[in-house]
């Protein structure tokens, strides 16, 4: 394929345009809620009305709004239909000749839909997944054909330190930085490697973006590889995402047709695999060198650093690790320029960063700001608040490694260092809301019962750490712990987080540290007095044991 | 690899491939591993498929893989006990997966769990004495939006309450 082909393929496909589409959600919530039943009963109701040539029936990705799936809308009238049904196929098909939809609507100019500014999601609920065609109608793989033709690798990673972009997997290192690293390393081959082992509980956005716009991450990883000078991909998604897997599969498929990957990418000297590794269910492969053990066949259990991945990495070659949102992001910085996304967020966080929000909230589902607005406009504004009138207690970001952040913080920005001076992590973008119902030391030994469950158990500290914690946050929420263990408690958190080997160890304590921090009167009133009086330095102990 | 293999597992390995050859399952997992090269690098594409195959992953079926892969049996065995997807044990006849991620906590999912324990005697991660119904955790299918999310035998089903579940295990059970 050269570029005229690309051309004309987009032009094809943009005059083949019918005068109204409807876009059906057809990503995994929404699937969940038959949303495929619908589309068929759309289609089915258009050729009935005999409308097959004005009206298209699309399958798309996320349309953002998960609680209210499934969302069916229709261009370019602008109604937004939710919790359709295929019952309401039929007069949703009529409402286009100026009838009456029997499903609910709501206004797609709410502030969940419009304060959000997209990159990543710019083509999640527009373009159908399943087609590459539909990617190359909304510019797609036209920033490969740039980067391949007009600039040498050099450039391309002085771009990527120019637009500022920091890794969305959570812990946010320069992009530019990494792959600055990886191209100057030495090594006969190299790997670039998508991470797609989205453990968090409670975020989606990356299965979001994969089953709404895979071809945005394979073309992200083709300018990646083509930067640092790989010719294999491997992207490594988790086996409970079967929907992203089999588009991914679909996509790649696609791709390696049009000559889009595989050998001679666009008639360059440049060739460039993806395969795809499915992950078997642990949360300690999304740190990268349990990672790229996993993709070797081995057990996931990481080691210590250095030499990093970007030295010595898969196999031993030099390996560039990045995340699925980070890879999204890359087409739209080169089709636009490293000045129009460093211009968007804040001094040191640059771009947009996707939320999954979830929990006590009435909006719940995928939303992408610009970095440094504040928490509150999230949920508050565009996710509505708490349901049923109550009150907003804290939220957590950040997962397991996270922390929570209670509502008298809310009016902070949401960036890198912002998140981390209340003691919580950007994380991959998991957005869970507490109204005043939850229990926060519940929260922090549900987190911990994660952690213990998910040590891989190569270091000590960790192992039985994470064992010891939960267990005294069983005691604590069982009434049955003093004061003494809840100091036990801290000194642990401590231990666990300055020796465990990798990220899980030493974000592990993170939750309890930061209800503990902020909401430390639930823990207190679960205390019982201590049976040897308040042991202010440790004597009582001391003296418990003489007598022992 | 079989010159330092004991006699009894030599004996053993013998025995499973020789119980292999008349199982038209284990041809379709060798093509599989015949695809990937016999790479070793492969193994857990391999037991993902073994996995497909036969259900759940049992010794002597793991012990065919590390033969075939030549890998020794530790190296496979450790695999497949270090993920949580691979299932050791046979599965009951219906799977009822409950999410506990997050949002589905927050929302109850642990109220979905006790319930079904109550009812059917069948505590997270085990099958029921009658071989009818296993219940499975999983850490965050993803579909948070729609919590609580269960999934009955591979159907993601959004909103769910203990009510609702209890409806469809006795659905199940009634069959």
């Amino acid at each position: 394929m050269i570029l005229n082909d690309l051309i004309l393929l987009k032009e094809k496909q943009q005059a083949a345009r019918k005068k109204i589409v409807l876009r059906c959600c057809m990503a995994a919530g929404c699937m969940s809620s038959d949303s495929k039943g619908v589309k068929e009963r759309l289609e089915k109701a258009v050729a009935d009305a005999g409308l097959q040539q004005e009206v298209e029936v699309r399958g798309v990705g996320c349309m953002k709004l998960c609680c209210e799936g499934p969302l069916v809308a229709a261009d370019p009238q602008g109604a937004l239909y939710v919790r359709v049904t295929a019952e309401n196929a039929p007069s949703i098909v009529a409402a286009l000749n100026g009838g009456r939809a029997s499903a609910g609507q709501t206004d797609p100019q709410a502030p969940f839909f419009a304060q959000q500014f997209s990159i990543v999601l710019a083509n999640s609920g527009v373009v159908d997944p399943e087609r590459i065609e539909s990617y190359i109608a909304a510019d797609g793989y036209q920033a490969l054909h740039e980067v391949l033709h007009e600039m040498t690798p050099k450039e391309v990673v002085e771009t990527m330190v120019k637009c500022g972009l920091r890794g969305r997997g959570g812990a946010g290192f320069p992009t530019g930085l990494k792959w600055g690293t990886v191209a100057k390393s030495s090594g006969t081959r190299k790997y670039v490697i998508c991470n797609a082992d989205e453990g968090d509980p409670g975020a989606f956005m990356d299965r979001s973006v994969l089953e709404s716009d895979p071809h945005s991450v394979l073309e992200g990883m083709a300018i990646a590889a083509y930067a640092v000078g790989a010719d294999q991909g491997f992207i490594y998604v988790r086996a409970e995402y079967p929907l992203a897997i089999s588009r991914l599969q679909v996509a790649i498929k696609q791709a390696k047709q049009m000559g889009l990957l595989g050998a001679g990418i666009f008639e360059s000297p440049f060739n460039f695999n993806v395969d795809l590794r499915i992950g078997a269910g642990a949360f300690v492969c999304g740190e990268e060198t349990a990672l790229m053990a996993s993709v070797e066949g081995k057990r996931g259990t990481p080691r210590p650093r250095p030499p990093f991945p970007a030295e010595s990495g898969l196999f031993g070659c030099p390996t560039l690790l990045n995340n699925v949102e980070t890879f999204a992001n890359v087409p739209t910085i080169y089709r636009k320029g490293a000045d129009w996304f460093a211009a968007i967020g804040t001094e040191k966080s640059k771009g947009t960063k996707v939320f999954a929000l979830a929990g006590k909230i009435k909006n719940t589902g995928l939303l992408e700001v610009p970095m440094g607005t504040p928490l509150r406009k999230i949920v508050e504004e565009m996710g509505g608040g708490a349901p049923d009138g109550g009150a907003i207690k804290a939220v957590q970001t950040g997962g397991p490694s996270g922390g929570c952040i209670p509502a008298q913080h809310l009016d902070t920005p949401v960036d890198y260092e912002s998140l981390g001076r209340l003691g919580s992590i950007m994380g991959s973008g998991g957005m869970i809301v507490m109204d005043d119902s939850t229990n926060m030391v519940e929260i922090a030994r549900f987190f911990m019962e994660f952690c213990m469950d998910e040590s891989c158990g190569k270091c000590i500290p960790c192992r039985a750490g994470t064992v010891q914690m939960h267990h005294l946050l069983n005691k604590i929420a069982s009434r049955q712990a003093t004061p003494r263990d809840l100091k036990k408690l801290e000194e642990l958190c401590d231990l666990v987080r300055n020796t465990s080997l990798c990220g899980l160890g030493q974000t592990a304590p993170n939750p309890t540290l930061s209800t503990l921090r902020f909401f430390r009167n639930e823990y207190d009133a679960l205390l019982q007095p201590d049976p040897h009086g308040p042991d202010r330095t440790g004597h009582a102990h001391k003296h418990e044991l003489a007598t022992k | 690899m079989n010159a330092c293999v004991a006699k009894p597992q030599k004996k053993r390995i013998q025995a499973v491939l020789a119980h292999a050859s008349g199982d038209k399952r284990f041809k379709i997992l060798e093509a599989h591993m015949k695809k990937h090269q016999y790479r070793q690098d492969a193994l857990i594409e391999v037991l993902h498929k073994a996995q497909e195959l036969f259900g759940y992953l049992e010794d002597d079926l793991l012990l065919f893989v590390s033969v075939k892969l030549k890998l020794p049996p530790s190296r496979v065995y450790g695999v497949a006990t270090f993920y949580h997807f691979f299932q050791l044990k046979p599965q009951g006849e219906h799977a009822c997966v409950v999410c506990m991620g997050t949002a589905c906590y927050v929302k109850g999912a642990d109220k979905i769990i006790d319930a079904i324990t109550a009812q059917h005697k069948v505590r997270p991660g085990e099958t029921s004495a009658d071989n009818r119904l296993s219940l499975l955790t999983a850490r965050c299918i993803g579909a948070c939006g729609i919590a609580p999310a269960v999934v009955y035998d591979g159907t993601v089903t959004p909103r769910a309450t203990p009510e609702s579940a209890l409806e469809q295990i006795n659905q199940w059970m009634k069959k």
